[in-house]
């Protein structure tokens, strides 16, 4: 939370719109996403009710599951569920293209990925428990289920796990993405439902944002996205359908709980799409498609780790992968957050007020200056920039720009609202700077101290070498029947 | 004191309070309104609803089943599963487990007859391990006594008391949602004052009952419990400031006018006699501190949430904001001083110095 997050949200409040707090988009947007809006019974960990799936606004598909106490009723459920998502994911495995390494064998990558969009933070935890819960089950042995059910479960875990990588557009929760690119009159907590947060963004002819989210409270108007239902909706319509259906279960008991989840889904399957639509309509950040290429980069292995016949993720990290993940998450994070500074003006200002970055007008520019002597005579450019920002960065501090790619400079004094840089990289390899690589005199330009450079990963040793302080090699994974038989009641 | 809080509530019996609501009591600390309410044992559910802003709590019928369910199995033939569970965790020996209902007594003596049973227990030091069902204990609250309901109480060998707290969330993995086991936790606490009190009021140490109680949740996706033993001394200590700070409700009292009170008096129809208007008047003399998070935990948190606009207030907007707005209180303030349309006060200048040049970037960013 900065000074201008708050900002924004007070000039919502008074101008009763929400209030963008980024001139780009910074998260991918798919031509074709899936929308999974999906219900589960109250009181249950991850007993599905019911969803709406599918790439079509206006051909929902919509699965029901008419006693969710019922086991097989759910798995029929999950092989319904798998029947839409399966082939919507694995459709994108089967175009790929060849991508060279610097050093290394070239290697396949899919030319597209899949994107999954649900209303909120718990429609991905519960995806991750749909995905927990049939992921071990077997098509053979004791209980068997439809092949579909554990492969269904071996994908959503994925798409779970995926979505805690800061940046990643694979699975994205509405309210989060939003929320990323909009300020509203409302806190966090009530940002938390999606009606009243797109209540606020794209208020109805007529109405205020904050009369449309008060509205938007209402759950006769606007029944909660999900995946928790309505507690008066379980106790006045919906829990007399499900004993009507215990009595007879009959095609007519069955039509008259879906109509019922049809009641809840439907407005929640429309103001998905409608973030989808808003989200898309913004330009999108350069650095979007390099994301989105990371992403692709997973799918493909998870595509290939499922072809090699790989086993299901485990219920726990291991001690080694749990620390690679933990690395890989943080690196992400560092780079998401540079990257978007770099991308968008409004991003950086948050920098900008914090000291770590400073925009000004360039007053005057030495391009042609050297350093040292002999064989250690390097180009030196000195540049001086005047800026109105508080900057907070040490002599010596080394800065990048967003302006100029493969830029850098060093911080030399800071005084009286002028900066001094030295220009230390990008000015190619000529006896003077490459045109263009030296800012000239009355020049706007940004510098910043955060930069993206590459960071190697941790050295950990292999899940075999896990030492003895860490709890040893983890046990190899050997499918049993007793995780195909546990019960999901 | 207590004819000053009496007066408050005015001629309808206090609110007792339950566990949940009492660990509710440590949420909004700052909040004098609610501290008086709860003091005076006021209906605020009833005064919520009577004002038109009822809360937006509900339970469904699907929870509640699946709750009593699920206590039920665990608690089923004189709790032989809670008992193997227990063996595992505390290791409770295999011989000798006794069972005491003592809802067997009745309701209106509940409360003393656990209270002997509890005596007798640490008394006697015999070698057996004996669970307590529906124990009733009663804990003193700004000088009102509210009774709680324990799920059940485990007497372990060695003299050491457990509070046993059973719930329907699921612990998949070995990992819970951490919101339901922080709520679990802080009602525990609840329970662990109380018989700690109670042991204290019986001249006994009240160091015999744990600080760590059970929690007992339905593992993975089946219904088969599992228990794990969760610290609360954080709970209690958070628990004990409350309570103490409530016991101070007198400075809270001093500064209301005369003759002020929140009665919700019943005219024969059952239909509170005052006006919503004259209840919403005389709520106003207490001043609240409304937070987002009250829409979880508070049954007025509608009604405040409506004042905190009406007034613009930057509470609205969550604690982070009105912390990164330098503590100023009004929306308008903070925005005119953002704006440059509002001198900032002596003590206001650096916040106003970094308002000023965010609008400046946004501006900047936004041409």
């Amino acid at each position: 939370m900065s000074a201008l997050l708050a900002l924004a949200q007070l000039r919502a409040v008074r101008d009763g719109v929400a209030q963008p707090v980024t001139t780009v988009r910074h998260c991918h947007v798919a031509d074709r996403p899936m929308v999974f809006v999906p219900l589960k019974l109250a009181g249950e960990a991850a007993a599905p009710l019911g969803a709406m799936v599918g790439t079509d606004p206006e051909h929902p598909r919509l699965l029901v599951v008419p006693q969710p106490r019922n086991r097989d009723l759910r798995f029929a459920f999950a092989g319904e569920l798998a029947e839409v998502l399966l082939p919507y994911v694995e459709g994108f495995g089967k175009t790929t293209e060849t991508v060279e390494r610097k050093s290394g064998e070239p290697y396949e990558r899919c030319l597209d990925a899949p994107q999954i969009v649900v209303p909120n933070r718990p429609a991905v935890a519960f995806t991750g428990l749909l995905g927990r819960s049939t992921r071990f089950r077997r098509a053979d042995g004791p209980y068997p289920v439809h092949p579909s059910v554990p492969l269904l479960g071996r994908w959503l875990t994925y798409f779970a796990d995926r979505s805690a990588q800061p940046g990643s557009s694979l699975l994205l929760a509405a309210t989060e993405a939003l929320g990323a690119h909009w300020a509203t009159g409302q806190s966090g907590l009530e940002d938390a439902n999606l009606a009243a947060l797109l209540g606020w963004i794209d208020p109805p002819a007529g109405m205020d944002g904050r009369r449309a989210a008060e509205e938007a409270e209402d759950p006769l108007l606007w029944p909660p996205a999900g995946p928790a239902t309505d507690p008066g909706f379980d106790n006045e319509v919906l829990g007399p359908a499900i004993r009507a259906y215990e009595e007879a279960p009959t095609a007519r008991a069955v039509e008259r709980i879906s109509e019922a989840l049809r009641t809840q889904l439907e407005p929640t399957w429309r103001l998905v799409w409608r973030a989808v639509e808003l989200l898309r309509a913004l330009p999108e950040g350069s650095r979007v498609g390099d994301r989105w290429e990371a992403d692709r980069g997973s799918f493909t292995r998870f595509t290939e780790r499922i072809a090699e016949g790989g086993p299901p993720q485990a219920r726990r990290d291991g001690a080694v992968s749990a620390a690679a993940r933990l690395a890989g998450l943080e690196r992400a994070r560092a780079a998401y957050d540079v990257q978007r500074a770099y991308d968008d003006p409004l991003v950086m200002a948050e920098y900008r007020l914090s000291g770590e970055a400073f925009a000004g007008v360039v007053t005057a520019a030495e391009p042609e200056r050297f350093e040292g002597e002999g064989r250690s005579r390097k180009l030196r450019p000195l540049v001086t920039v005047r800026t109105d920002d508080p900057v907070r960065l040490a002599p010596g501090t080394a800065v990048g720009s967003p302006d100029r790619k493969g830029h850098g400079a060093e911080v030399v004094e800071v005084a009286g609202g002028e900066v001094v840089l030295k220009v230390t990289k990008g000015m190619g390899r000529g006896r003077t700077p490459a045109p263009g690589a030296v800012p000239e005199p009355g020049e706007r330009v940004c510098y910043t101290s955060l930069t993206d450079d590459f960071q190697t990963s941790a050295a950990l040793p292999d899940p075999e070498e896990t030492p003895w302080t860490h709890g040893g090699p983890p046990a190899e994974y050997v499918p049993d029947d007793d995780d195909a038989r546990e019960e999901w009641a | 004191m207590n004819r000053l809080l009496d007066e408050l509530r005015g001629p309808v019996p206090p609110r007792a309070h339950d566990a949940r609501a009492i660990a509710a009591l440590a949420a909004n600390p700052g909040c004098a309104r609610r501290a008086v309410l709860d003091a005076a044992g006021v209906d605020k559910d009833g005064t919520a609803r009577h004002l038109g802003f009822p809360a937006p709590f509900g339970q469904s019928q699907f929870a509640i089943t699946r709750g009593n369910a699920f206590e039920a199995l665990v608690k089923e033939n004189g709790c032989a599963e809670l008992l193997r569970l227990l063996r595992e965790l505390l290791g409770l020996p295999v011989a000798q487990v006794g069972y005491q209902d003592v809802e067997n007594v009745g309701s209106h003596l509940r409360a003393s007859h656990t209270r002997a049973l509890i005596d007798r227990a640490v008394r006697d030091r015999d070698d057996s391990a004996v669970f307590y069902d529906h124990p009733l204990l009663g804990l003193e609250i700004a000088g009102h006594t509210s009774y709680l309901e324990p799920d059940v109480l485990a007497f372990q060998l060695g003299g050491r008391f457990h509070i046993v707290e059973i719930k329907s969330f699921a612990v998949i993995d070995g990992q819970a949602e951490p919101e339901k086991v922080a709520a679990a936790a802080r009602q525990s606490a609840v329970y662990v004052l109380a018989l700690r009190a109670l042991l204290e009021d019986l001249g006994h140490a009240p160091e015999r009952v744990s600080h760590d109680v059970v929690l007992v949740c339905p593992e993975n996706f089946a219904n088969r419990p599992v228990a794990t033993l969760v610290d609360v001394r954080r709970q209690l200590a958070v628990l004990r400031r409350q309570l103490a700070r409530m016991t101070r409700v007198d400075r809270l009292l001093e500064g209301l006018p005369p003759g002020l009170t929140f009665s919700l008096a019943p005219d024969a129809e059952g239909v509170p006699t005052r006006s919503a208007g004259e209840l919403a008047e005389a709520l106003s003399q207490v001043p609240a501190r409304y937070a987002p998070d009250c829409l979880s935990t508070c049954d007025l948190c509608m009604f405040c949430r409506d004042e905190a606009r009406s007034c613009g207030s930057t509470d609205l907007l969550g604690r982070q904001v009105r912390d990164r707005l330098g503590g100023v209180a009004g929306m308008s303030e903070a925005l005119g001083l953002a704006e440059g349309t509002v001198e900032p006060a002596e003590d206001q200048e650096e916040i106003a110095g970094v308002l000023r040049l965010a609008n400046r970037l946004r501006e900047e960013c936004l041409a």
